[in-house]
């Protein structure tokens, strides 16, 4: 009767998740300590969908039998995960100490300005999103910013629209 | 445990042999030093997150936490010295710098640790003053959440998951935005909590309190047009005098019924007869199982935090766990039909006030089953032991002056069967003393299981009735709970019938029980066991001793409700339980 009604949950847990993190989970279970791999499940669960989502969370608690809110314990812990669905470009903007002396700050009041959300946000239009790194290493290019795997270097305020722009940005959009 | 090594120490210059592996803080309490904690929890695990409790030792660089440093041989500790004093004082600072301090107007002032350490450690000024963590207080259930008071001791985290096996509540965030929460930052109402209250006994401030039902019974006490009574769980009387200092294991039935006289109840029941009612209820539903052999092990329902865990760990067991309504709710629907039928009085003008050891009782009264057909529940309130004791002391009722009083009849005659149910085993020893007799037809010669007694988290044994040998399993504390259980889903055990309460102890350290007099602690055996002492002590003295021979229950069998699982019985008197969602991880 327990396995019964286990497995069900079991089933509508493997439904939220791909197949791939699925064998991940059970791969992970058959090893010495089977908890220990939930932070590696959690990345590959946000590589998948870009975030973390509430059911995504509840779905790896009921797979690999951990408490949902250790599960979120940890997620939540980590800068790396982020909890809700990205924007179709990534724009991410080194706040190490080099970016940050070089005027890193302005840039990304200028990005929050133009975009109309706050870091860890997504645009309503589910194009842009915010993101702040703590140092990228390329302290030499200062300030440095991301958008999606292309660098843009020594960036000042009054660029910002314009290397937006490259990625379908308009201010009307914006102020929508 | 006597080939373990021992280690000899000083401690303040007094010599100490402890086993190896003792900390510095126990091998201290052993002699008598009391090291001030605070996260720090004897029952729980060690954690060493606060740094109150440090104590310096001779040739260590810094000053170590005494929790969690083990002794060593010839090891010299020193407890007290003007660096701990201000050590330990600025630790204390640092935390209320991120704290309210509104403990004027603070549910635990008086009761606070944080308030008594603070004291005791002379903070007498505040030096730091910074940014403070503002949140929502999470009243959804009758469990309140309030992360403002919370210190980040993380001893909710450690019961909710050592002891209750709910593993409800965990830090979320980081650094500053460090909080004590459900998954997902959920309200309460919306996890896996039990309302068990355990969180609320263990939090040393008032980061989680009871939902206060106080103002209700005071409103309801003087409406004239209502008829208030009110009945007390069979551990109240063996706690509610902690609360004008007895000490603890003092049985006070007499005071606590003349108090709540003076209260303004017009009417105090004990809920001792729905107990008596439960048994007789309950043993029919047992032997009908017995002899069909189906739906075994049978399992007790009384406690409501055990059926909210089952509900969402164990749904797979609802077929086995006994249909009969907890004695509380069973007496809150016997006095607006029953009685409400023998004085006259229209049921929705009785409010029914049910004083309970437990925060867990809050949510049963308010269930949709427990809910009459003209839209009311049949509990209208349920206080804690702690709020009674409060409301009393508001009230100025000097309760050691107090004469004795007696319970209001019919529904305040009970058996010795009753009083036991507020102690671990208690429910199936009543139940045996009446499922024997009833089974075999004969008396039996000692009325004491004393196999079934004791704080022990698992306990079970054997009773021959007619020939056959009935297996049996008693469990409190849910992660005992769970053990038990999951031997019983492997096949390694087999039992007849199951008694599960979810607070360790029993109902006696429920958690709406007393905060615990100086030198004891919540989950203190020793103070479940005092408690108990007192609950089978009044059992032992009185001369009904048997659910099934109280004279009160034969005659609402005869006058109202007909034979035990009759239909009457079905309707009034026995319940159902769903699958609930979120479901625990087990």
């Amino acid at each position: 009767m327990k396995s019964i009604l286990l497995q069900k949950e079991k089933d509508k847990a493997k439904a939220v998740l791909p197949a791939t993190v699925i064998q991940y989970i059970e791969d992970c279970a058959a090893k010495s300590n089977p908890n220990s791999h939930l932070i590696s499940v959690l990345h590959k669960v946000q590589d998948h969908f870009g975030y973390l989502g509430r059911e995504h969370m509840d779905a790896v608690s009921v797979l690999m039998q951990i408490p949902s809110a250790k599960v979120t314990g940890v997620a939540s812990f980590y800068h790396y995960f982020n909890f809700s669905p990205r924007g179709k470009h990534r724009v991410s903007l080194c706040m190490g100490t080099a970016c940050f002396v070089k005027g890193a700050g302005h840039v990304l009041d200028k990005i929050k300005e133009l975009l109309g959300i706050d870091v860890g946000q997504t645009t309503e239009d589910a194009q842009f999103s915010i993101d702040v790194a703590r140092c990228v290493g390329a302290c030499a290019l200062a300030p440095v910013m991301i958008v999606d795997e292309k660098v843009y270097a020594q960036v000042k305020p009054d660029q910002v629209g314009k290397i937006l722009s490259e990625y379908g940005y308009t201010p009307k959009k914006a102020k929508k | 445990m006597t080939s373990e090594k021992k280690v000899t120490l000083w401690i303040d210059g007094v010599k100490v042999t402890v086993p190896e592996k003792t900390t510095i803080l126990e091998a201290a309490a052993s002699i008598n030093i009391d090291v001030p904690s605070l996260c720090y929890h004897p029952d729980l695990s060690v954690i060493g997150a606060c740094r109150v409790c440090v104590v310096e030792v001779e040739g260590q660089r810094n000053p170590v936490a005494s929790c969690s440093f083990p002794v060593a041989e010839g090891m010299k500790v020193k407890t007290s010295s003007s660096l701990l004093r201000r050590l330990r004082r600025d630790v204390v600072e640092l935390i209320l710098d991120n704290h309210p301090m509104d403990c004027q107007a603070c549910t635990r002032n008086g009761t606070c640790e944080l308030q008594k350490l603070s004291y005791d450690l002379g903070v007498r000024e505040r030096l730091f003053e910074g940014e403070r963590k503002h949140y929502a207080i999470d009243k959804s259930s009758p469990v309140h959440r309030n992360p403002d008071k919370c210190i980040l001791c993380g001893r909710c985290i450690r019961v909710c998951g050592e002891v209750q096996g709910v593993h409800n509540l965990n830090v979320q965030h980081r650094g500053f935005r460090n909080v004590v929460a459900p998954a997902h930052e959920e309200n309460m109402i919306d996890s896996v909590c039990i309302h068990c209250g355990q969180c609320v006994n263990v939090c040393p401030t008032a980061a989680f309190t009871e939902q206060d039902a106080t103002e209700a019974v005071f409103e309801a006490l003087s409406n004239p047009d209502l008829h208030v009574v009110v009945h007390t769980a069979p551990a109240i009387r063996a706690t509610v005098g902690e609360g004008f200092g007895f000490r603890p294991g003092t049985p006070v039935t007499g005071k606590l019924v003349t108090a709540l006289r003076r209260a303004g109840f017009h009417k105090v029941f004990d809920t001792n007869f729905g107990a008596d009612l439960t048994i007789v209820e309950e043993s029919n539903e047992f032997i009908s199982r017995i002899q069909k052999k189906e739906r075994l092990p049978l399992i007790t329902s009384c406690s409501p935090g055990w059926v909210n865990f089952m509900e969402r760990f164990y749904p797979e067991l609802i077929p086995l766990t006994s249909t009969c309504k907890s004695p509380m709710s069973m007496l809150s629907t016997l006095l607006k039909t029953y009685y409400a039928q023998q004085i006259g009085i229209d049921p929705k003008n009785i409010f029914v006030v049910a004083v309970m050891p437990c925060t867990a009782k809050k949510f049963e009264a308010k269930r949709a089953e427990h809910v009459a057909p003209w839209g009311k529940p049949y509990t209208d309130a349920v206080l804690t032991t702690r709020e009674l004791i409060w409301m009393l002391k508001c009230l100025g009722v000097d309760f050691h002056s107090l004469e004795d009083g007696l319970f209001d009849s019919p529904l305040g005659v009970s058996s010795g069967a009753a009083d036991i149910f507020g102690a671990t085993g208690g429910v199936m020893e009543a139940a045996l003393r009446t499922a024997y007799e009833k089974i075999t037809g004969k008396e039996l010669d000692s009325l004491d299981f004393n196999e079934v007694r004791g704080v022990e988290g698992v306990k079970e044994t054997s009773v021959q009735i007619n020939g056959t040998s009935i297996n049996i399993g008693v469990a409190n504390g849910l992660q005992n709970a769970k053990n038990l259980l999951d031997r019983v889903a492997s096949g390694e055990k087999e039992y007849h019938i199951i008694e599960i309460m979810a607070c360790p102890g029993g109902c006696v350290a429920g958690g709406g029980q007393p905060y615990p007099p100086r030198g004891m602690h919540v989950l203190d055996p020793e103070l479940a066991r005092l408690r108990a002492k007192a609950l089978y002590s009044i059992d032992g003295s009185k001369s009904l001793r048997k659910s099934h021979e109280n004279p009160a229950i034969e005659l609402l069998y005869e006058n109202f409700l007909g034979a035990p699982n009759s239909h009457v019985c079905h309707e009034l008197l026995h319940t159902h339980y769903e699958p609930k969602y979120p479901r625990g991880v087990k």
